[in-house]
């Protein structure tokens, strides 16, 4: 793999950038490989990357419909933190949030991965306990989280409405100041690249339309490009997992449900950090290049649609002119939707099944970018060794049974 | 300041009302019917803005919604301000004020672009992914230092003057556009009768009619134009909307129109909404959106002064302005020879028409020649010369395929160079509903694909240019919508207008203009202005792999621009597909998003904003709460009294005093947001069977009962008393968060699972007035209001009894969430403040004391009563909270909720149980929500067993105390816990029972 | 946005008057406490959350207030049909997708 640099740009700009190499082959696919995985996202490329590169499988294939990096990857609000409230749930993205700050360099491929903090506002004295009882569960898993009072959300975020006229005035907030974005293409690709490097074979334009079994384990997938036999059969598919899940006759306990977002035109910088608010519903942070961008709430029915409904928008808009009402002259240029599986406890499923070989992990619903390499992380070593990782137990698809869930629901800041 | 470039005549000005605006500082002067695009060029403005990553000057391109370069910042002051509004759509007001959003110190003078050119061979495509990684420390400021470069314009500072609405609609045919094809389909809807609203983003209607030279039945275009307009106009059934842009089609015909309804006339608008948002519900709708025609791309082809073909054509006719001196032209088709011949009417010289066609005879070819314009066939420009404005061209012949060049170029002076690759259907709304683009190679461009909705298309959307067909076509569509709306178009027979039909010679598939050298070494060949995306870039891109088109997209920042690729992404995808050996549609298709142009957010919000944007609910009894000082809480939508202060007071002090009067005498709080629902039929009992927890087949008429309700999980999601009315009626009191959510819940279970039951849910939160006296002086004033017996002995705790309260029907429960002797007092809604002053009145000799939530909240917590989504999550069985009491063990019909509790993790020994905690240091308050641990020395990550969930000072008890979920804690009574704070000290706890002050419950019972 | 047509109301409204409840047809079990912890959690937990035809459930809050079902396409989210309660579709997603 080429290394990139300053240095090797400017070397490339003598030869007008004409020999640069393939950032990852195009393989045909083989026969046979040691473990598939079914999704080419980030989750699928991270689990490629961290399978090869942790547990040596390197003969293994990433199999994807579309392009690389082409569903949720491409469509979120790229908003990562880990103060999550429950410990299962908050060591895993604490484990996936560390992996986040060496990741740049461990794949040399700069994500733009910014720490410019992440606030959670509270508009109510419920808000303000589930806030404290939050920060203080973070404080004591060694995750940085502050509680901040009102003036001190003001010094963070000056064109914030803090004033007590607001209809839900802001009366605090959690702020992790680890947390922040990253350039969520680049994830994708940076993976990508990295793990074509140690010779994983990413596959594009290819659909699985089935999973082979032989003696109640699994053998291999049927795809557009025919029959690839392979022993193990690890399944990211997010919006998607119940499809392949119907192939072998598992239902499986997700939603898949349209998640809209959007982005304003470009202005000059205004807003340092991400700022989140679940009592209004407004997500929003800045882009690199000047784009406000907005999460908004998850549409209730099912779609794969990749589009959801128009009033959703407005709701979403309102709330942000609520959280600052000088937006209220700037243009919004696009919204767009994405499906996110969501479980029953707003937490992943990361899990064995009952057929040897076949893997799941999924149901990340609105969290699924942050985790991209604790997930891949994880289920590497969840695939690998055939046993779970001691961060993914927690997330076992048994829990559903014993009534075991992870409530995140119970939290405040379950979105995004 | 004179108009340099403006013609004497002509043009869909008014010369008679001149417009003074500012530009960079600088004044000028247009006429009213400008855009700001087109009195700058009028004016001979050529720098309009400077690029966003090499910083190199730009000019107007466009003359429409693809303008990438001319964004501005508009407005005069931090909160009219608007950022980013095209010149070329922003219509010219009296004294408007703008400026370039980028350029530093200015457009003309940029020290960017300095580096721009210095730096920007080493800043190819994905440049910032293959640098800025080292060391690690350092991104946050190599962050810093790209942000300076971000964003266009600047958010306005201040908060918005104006105001804005939405409106709501019904239509049999919606048209979008109206250009000849949508106004003759409007026209043709209209005559069968049909509901029809048609909207155009533009100032007037017209489309290209507006600048067009052609006629119509003999005619100038322009009088078929008002003649349609005034009859659509006369149509009562027809709705025109002018200056609305139709962004957004969604599912089932619903299409999102933004109307601008002031911004033509200034900054704000005190008399009215600014802009309105048009939801229209249709039952066909019609897409005559038109087409948008491509630029050819070719070396330094974003220089001042290259542009459109149609957009010069437009400035001319329509706004007569011809913005240069010498015109070359480079064309793939016939249709741009309009741009040479207008110029050329215009008295301006063309120096040359380069036509990449190996020859055509086509009308207009002969009507160029005519005028003794120079053709050269076979030719392209390959490269501008030039800065701040064009200064000549080089002109070389191609080859047949127009791949390369095949000979010598010879340089032309020119000052204005118009290109055109042909034209894209404008189908971005029939993508924004998920149907995919279809390519077609005859016209070279793609067309709207299958679709769900009912839509109908006609003219340049399909592919459809010719000007007679285009008008046939409007009318076969407006009739089809028509009748597929319902109405009779059989009888109907409309001929379409005559209109001259040209000969055409077939356009050239051709996008990109090749050069001697190739393309990664070739002058800079620019596909999307506005984020630098040069040809060289999108096959640096495919090279390193990036094949789909949108990876492409994604890598390059190819149609991530303010124009969403309008004017770029289809010769973005030609460049792919050539350099990967594909056609254009195996490199993908292109799915557009709403918005078709950006769309205010205060449009999108209408009037949901400040305390519009969620309705607040108040009771009765409000005025009273503030004009006693109250300091109030959110709950749900309520505005709730959270303390009432004396002056001077604090916030403990308060408490102190409410608690302490409602204990020692009596208190006064107002109830009226707990949800209340009638519940009647002869099967009501039965049904709170199976939805409480606890029995209620036993509850005899005028008594009272507290009842837990949980989720199927087994969760514990709602509490309340409920009252027997009489057998076929009880009145159920749910949380005030819980509200509508506990009726949906009701309904639910009833309508789908047991609909064989009698019964009848209505909501009676809003007609009842409720307010609890509370304390043990307050029977005496009670009974000072009332005639009934309400002794102890008449009407004994839970029990209820309707009477007669200060004149007023009333229900009285006798129920008590403080532990005292209370009595709730129900009365209609109308006379809440009535009953509630003779309350005061009443207690006066008892000092009664009006309390808020929060007294409430201390005084139930010594109590150990839980509150519902503060001391649960939805994580929390009846028995975690101790509370086997309210769980049926007999009763007949398995319960919601019932058989989770027996699932594995039910059965767990230690789930975090509902205990009390009483902090060592009794003046020591815990935060409400810390966590707590047992091992105060564990080093982090420390094993936290459960939280802190309501805590409180009591000066009742004389000390603090707090309530709690800890993981075994039922058995660990006695035991101490530990809760770490933030600033490294701990608070040492005993775990003791939730109970704290009359445990017997005595004091309820007197 | 959805235009639902309420079967109860017996017109069409807009969708910000109603709320999805989920899948139909879901029946609570007759006896809970006969079922498996398994088979509890399917009763619970478990959709076909299927990419195709859908029947789900509505119900139509600031209106009737009623429940009702509803036969849609999760990719195109075309309504083929609502129906009352108690009622069986016209249209029956199919259970191999």
């Amino acid at each position: 793999m080429e290394k990139y640099s300053g240095f090797g740009l400017l070397k490339h700009s003598l030869s007008h950038h004409e020999n640069w190499q393939r950032v990852w082959r195009n393989p045909t696919p083989k026969k046979h490989y040691d473990a598939i995985i079914v999704g080419g996202g980030g989750h699928g490329l991270a689990t490629a990357y961290y399978m090869a590169k942790e547990h040596g499988m390197t003969n293994i294939a990433v199999v994807e419909k579309g392009y690389l990096g082409g569903g949720n990857t491409a469509r979120n609000t790229t908003i990562i933190r880990s103060n999550y409230l429950w410990d299962e749930a908050a060591h895993l993205y604490e484990h996936s949030l560390k992996l986040w700050e060496g990741l740049a360099q461990d794949l040399n491929y700069n994500l733009m991965f910014s720490q410019r903090g992440v606030l959670n506002l509270g508009h109510t004295l419920q808000d303000m306990r589930d806030i404290e009882r939050r920060v203080s569960a973070n404080r004591l898993n060694g995750i940085d989280s502050q509680l901040l009072n009102t003036a001190e959300v003001q010094d963070i975020v000056p064109i914030l409405d803090c004033s007590k006229t607001a209809r839900y005035p802001v009366m605090g907030a959690s702020w992790q100041p680890r947390g922040g974005t990253a350039r969520h293409d680049a994830v994708a690709w940076g993976y990508a690249r990295a793990a074509d490097a140690l010779g994983v074979d990413l596959l594009q334009q290819t659909e699985v339309t089935g999973i082979r079994r032989k003696d109640g384990a699994v053998c291999g997938v049927e795809t557009n490009r025919g029959f690839i036999s392979a022993d193990k059969v690890a399944c990211v598919a997010a919006g998607n997992s119940g499809t392949l899940a119907k192939m072998v006759g598992m239902e499986l306990p997700l939603e898949s449900h349209p998640l809209q977002a959007m982005v304003s035109e470009p202005i000059k910088p205004i807003i340092d950090t991400v700022v989140m608010s679940n009592h209004v519903h407004g997500y929003v942070s800045q882009s690199d290049k000047g784009d406000l961008v907005i999460g908004a709430g998850i549409d209730g029915y099912l779609g794969y649609g990749q589009r959801g409904s128009f009033n959703i928008v407005e709701h979403t808009i309102s709330a942000i002119i609520e959280m600052f009402p000088i937006f209220s002259r700037v243009r919004l240029n696009r919204a767009w939707g994405g499906i996110v599986d969501t479980t029953p406890d707003a937490c992943p499923i990361i899990s064995k099944t009952h057929i040897k070989g076949l893997y799941f992990n999924c149901g990340w619903g609105t969290g699924g970018f942050k985790a991209t390499p604790g997930s891949g992380n994880v289920f590497a070593h969840t695939v690998a060794k055939d046993e779970p990782h001691p961060l993914a137990k927690a997330f076992d698809i048994d829990r559903f049974t014993s009534g075991k869930l992870i409530d995140e629901h119970g939290a405040a800041g379950v979105a995004h | 300041m004179k108009q340099v470039n403006r013609l004497d005549d002509g043009g869909r000005i008014n010369r008679q009302t001149p417009l003074n605006f500012t530009f960079n500082d600088k004044t000028y002067q247009g006429f009213e019917g400008d855009t700001l695009a087109s009195a700058l060029l009028a004016n001979g403005v050529d720098v309009v803005g400077r690029s966003f990553k090499y910083s190199r000057p730009r000019g107007v391109i466009t003359a429409d919604a693809q303008e990438p370069n001319a964004i501005f910042q508009v407005g005069s002051n931090d909160a009219s301000t608007i950022p980013n509004p095209r010149a070329t759509q922003t219509e010219l007001y009296a004294n408007l004020v703008c400026s370039s959003t980028n350029g530093w110190p200015n457009v003309d003078f940029d020290l960017m672009g300095t580096v721009g050119k210095v730096g920007g061979s080493a800043m190819p495509p994905g440049f910032y992914y293959k640098t800025f990684m080292f060391p690690q420390s350092m991104w946050m400021s190599y962050e810093k230092m790209i942000r300076k470069g971000a964003g266009l314009g600047c958010s306005p500072l201040q908060p918005d003057p104006d105001s804005y609405d939405k409106l709501n609609h019904h239509c049999d045919v919606m048209v979008v556009g109206a250009g000849p094809a949508g106004l003759s389909a409007a026209l043709a809807a209209a005559r069968a009768g049909a509901r029809v609203i048609i909207a155009d983003e533009q100032n007037e209607m017209g489309g290209s009619l507006l600048c067009s030279t052609e006629l119509i039945d003999e005619t100038a275009a322009a009088v078929w134009l008002v003649s349609t307009l005034t009859e659509l106009a006369e149509n009562d059934n027809v709705l025109l909307l002018p200056r609305s842009t139709a962004f957004g089609y969604y599912d089932q015909n619903y299409i999102g129109i933004n109307e601008r309804r002031s911004d033509h006339i200034g900054e704000t608008n005190s008399n009215g909404t600014r802009q309105r948002l048009h939801k229209v519900r249709a039952k066909q709708v019609i897409l005559a959106t038109g087409a948008h025609e491509r630029p050819l791309v070719f070396g330094n082809n974003d220089v001042p002064g290259c542009m459109l073909a149609s957009a010069v054509t437009t400035y001319i006719n329509r706004y007569a302005v011809v913005p240069g001196n010498r015109l070359a032209l480079m064309t793939t088709n016939d249709n741009a020879y309009k741009a040479a011949i207008a110029w050329h009417d215009a008295g301006k010289s063309v120096v040359l028409i380069a036509d990449t066609r190996p020859s055509a005879d086509g009308f207009l070819v002969k009507e160029a020649m005519k005028r003794g314009i120079k053709v050269e066939f076979g030719h392209g420009i390959i490269d501008v010369k030039g800065s701040k404005r064009v200064k000549s061209v080089e002109v070389a012949p191609l080859s047949a395929d127009g791949k390369s060049v095949s000979g010598q170029a010879v340089s032309y002076t020119c000052d204005t160079v118009a290109s055109s690759g042909g034209w894209s259907p404008v189908l971005h709304l029939s993508s924004h509903t998920g149907s995919k683009p279809i390519w077609r190679d005859d016209i070279q461009g793609f067309v709207p694909g299958k679709t769900e909705q009912a839509q109908h298309i006609c003219g340049g959307i399909q592919g459809v240019y010719d000007l007679s067909q285009v008008l046939e076509d409007g009318i076969k569509c407006g009739l089809a919508a028509a009748g597929d709306a319902g109405k009779n178009v059989s009888s109907l027979e409309l001929l379409a207008p005559t209109v001259t039909k040209n000969i055409e010679t077939p356009a050239m598939a051709l996008f990109h203009i090749p050069h001697f050298k190739p393309t990664s070494r070739a002058p800079k060949q620019f596909v999307d202005y506005q984020n630098d995306v040069t040809a060289a870039g999108i096959e640096l891109a495919n090279r390193e792999g990036f094949e789909s088109i949108e990876h492409v997209k994604r890598y390059t920042a190819l149609g991530f621009g303010t124009d969403q690729g309008k004017l770029g992404n289809i010769n973005g995808m030609a460049i792919t597909a050539n350099s990967l050996g594909k056609t254009i549609p195996e490199t993908g298709t292109t799915i557009f998003r709403p918005m078709y142009t950006p769309v205010t957010f205060g449009a999108l919000s209408g009037s949901d904003v400040k305390q519009l944007f969620d309705p607040a609910r108040f009771t009765a009894m409000h005025s009273w709460h503030v004009d006693n000082g109250a300091e109030f809480e959110d709950v749900g939508q309520w505005k709730r009294p959270w303390y009432y202060p004396k002056p001077g007071e604090t916030m403990e002090q308060a408490l102190a005093r409410e608690c302490l009067a409602t204990r020692n005498s009596v208190g006064l709080l107002d109830a009226s947001t707990l949800g209340k629902i009638d519940i009647q039929g002869k099967d009501a009992r039965e049904f709170l069977n199976r939805v409480y927890t606890n029995p209620w087949s036993q509850l005899a008429v005028g008594k009272c009962r507290y009842g837990v309700m949980c989720k199927e999980d087994g969760m514990v999601f709602d509490d309340g008393v409920t009252a027997c009315i009489n057998d076929n009626r009880f009145q159920m009191t749910t949380t005030t968060g819980g509200a509508a959510g506990v009726l949906n819940w009701l309904e639910l279970w009833h309508q789908t699972e047991w609909p064989e039951l009698e019964v009848y849910f209505s909501t009676v939160t809003d007609h009842w007035s409720t307010m609890t006296i509370s304390g043990p002086n307050s029977r005496k004033v009670l009974e000072k209001l009332t005639d009934a017996d309400v002794s102890n002995e008449a009407f004994p705790y839970m029990g209820w009894i309707a009477a007669e309260v200060a004149g007023v029907k009333a229900r009285i429960f006798r129920i008590s969430f403080t532990g005292e002797l209370s009595f709730e007092i129900n009365v209609q809604a109308n006379f809440g403040l009535h009953c509630w002053e003779a309350v005061v009145a009443a207690g006066q000799e008892f000092d009664i004391t009006p309390y808020g939530t929060e007294t409430m909240h201390i005084l139930r917590a010594e109590k150990g009563f839980i509150i519902v989504g503060q001391d649960t999550d939805g994580s929390v069985t009846p028995q975690d909270l101790d509370m086997n009491w309210v769980v049926g063990k007999k009763k007949a019909f398995s319960y919601l909720g019932k058989r989770s509790w027996t699932r594995e993790d039910n059965e767990r020994t230690d789930r975090k149980q509902f205990v009390g905690l009483k902090p060592k240091d009794p003046k020591v308050v815990l935060p409400e929500g810390a966590q707590i641990v047992f091992d105060k020395d564990q080093p982090i990550p420390m094993t936290m067993v459960g939280h802190v969930t309501s805590s409180y000072y009591s000066a009742c008890l004389g000390y603090s105390f707090a309530l709690a979920v800890v993981k075994g804690g039922l058995e660990r009574k006695g035991q101490s816990v530990f809760v770490p704070l933030a600033d490294g000290t701990t608070i040492e706890a005993e775990i003791c029972s939730s109970v704290f002050y009359d445990p017997k419950g005595d004091r309820q019972n007197v | 946005m959805l235009h639902i047509y309420c079967p109860y109301c017996e017109e069409f409204r807009e969708e910000d008057e109603f709320h999805p409840v989920g899948e139909a047809h879901i029946e609570r079990p007759l006896e809970p406490e006969a079922l498996t912890d398994e088979q509890w959690s399917q009763y619970l937990f478990f959709r076909k959350n299927p990419r195709g035809l859908h029947h789900e459930m509505w119900v139509h809050g600031a209106g009737c207030r009623k429940f009702f079902n509803m036969t849609r396409h999760t990719v195109t989210y075309k309504i083929l049909e609502t129906y009352k309660m108690g009622q069986q579709p016209s249209v029956v997603a199919e259970e191999s997708e």
